[in-house]
């Protein structure tokens, strides 16, 4: 049986086509969902792609986690689901208070984009066991409020407790404290980061690479996790 | 119209980018008068009717839940505008 991903769109997303996209190309459905509905359509794991929900009014993703959807989403996250957030995505979980801290504007104050080295802390997640710990990544990066910020006690506590799923190597492109680009929370279904998987996964349209020009498919492993996860919880 | 103010803050032992931002103008500007400036977003909350015991606690719910982030905001006033 394939599995099916939603892609939740919001008013402002931009990158869900993109995240259906990468899920059809991973081997899975891609299901289009909408933030005004309750239903999740008997999906196996969800997508809540990039782009400025409500132009970031208010905070960035703070109305979006307020949607209609969200309150099936935070069901769904309770039950295992295994969910991923990119850059308004992440920012939306945060919010929710799915995964933990907050995210403010780059301390550069410039919108960024580049092709972003990235370190996989945790590998034992929904959305990385086809990466392996320590494991060198590079995906685009594309945002403006994407500075991860924590209180010490916590930025301990995430650190204690791996949590931290990746790591910016190179350059912190945002100012995000301890370099962190993307968490998990602690069942490893909830995985959040700013950069952008979704555009990563086919040659000729990735990030450049030694070997070739925008060969770059690092961002395929983030779903192909998924759909391992699914059909293990399925079999 | 009676209209309840709330202020909220970025915390103060984290980054403001864009009071940094404004700040760092103001010093190019050659001021010298003020050595810091942090920016925090204000909201006006209308009222329709009376400000009750009962509208003002739902105005300070309203300003911990989703006004504000208590990860990176701090509410640091909340009071009743005729």
């Amino acid at each position: 049986m394939t599995t099916r991903i939603g892609v939740i769109t919001f008013p402002g997303s931009l990158d869900d086509r993109d995240a259906q996209r990468a899920i059809r190309i991973a081997g899975a459905e891609p299901v289009a969902l909408w933030h005004g509905s309750h239903d999740l359509e008997g999906v196996d794991a969800l997508v809540l792609p990039g782009g400025f929900s409500y132009g970031d009014y208010l905070r960035a993703g703070a109305i979006a986690a307020l949607a209609p959807i969200m309150s099936e989403v935070k069901d769904a996250a309770a039950k295992g689901m295994p969910i991923l957030g990119i850059c308004n995505g992440f920012q939306m979980l945060v919010e929710a208070h799915l995964l933990s801290g907050g995210l403010i504007r780059n301390a550069h104050q410039q919108f960024i984009r580049r092709d972003q080295r990235l370190r996989v802390e945790n590998s034992d997640t929904a959305w990385t066991s086809d990466f392996t710990d320590g494991q060198e990544i590079v995906i685009p990066l594309k945002n403006a409020d994407g500075g991860y910020i924590a209180s010490e006690s916590e930025l301990d506590r995430l650190e204690g407790e791996g949590l931290v799923a990746f790591r910016y190597l190179g350059v912190n492109p945002n100012g995000s404290l301890r370099d962190i680009a993307g968490l998990t929370n602690e069942r490893g279904n909830v995985v959040g980061l700013m950069p952008h998987p979704e555009h990563a996964v086919e040659e000729g349209f990735g990030p450049n690479t030694p070997d070739a020009m925008r060969s770059g498919v690092d961002g395929l492993p983030f779903f192909t996790s998924a759909i391992a996860a699914v059909v293990a919880a399925t079999a | 119209m009676p209209t309840i103010v709330v202020d909220v803050m970025p915390k103060a032992e984290l980054l403001d980018p864009q009071g940094k931002a404004v700040s760092g103008a103001l010093a190019r500007l050659g001021n010298d008068s003020f050595s810091g400036v942090r920016i925090g977003k204000r909201f006006e909350l209308t009222v329709e009717g009376e400000v009750t015991d009962a509208v003002l606690a739902e105005a300070r719910q309203l300003a911990d839940d989703i006004l504000s982030n208590s990860v990176i905001e701090d509410v640091v006033g909340i009071e009743v505008v005729e």
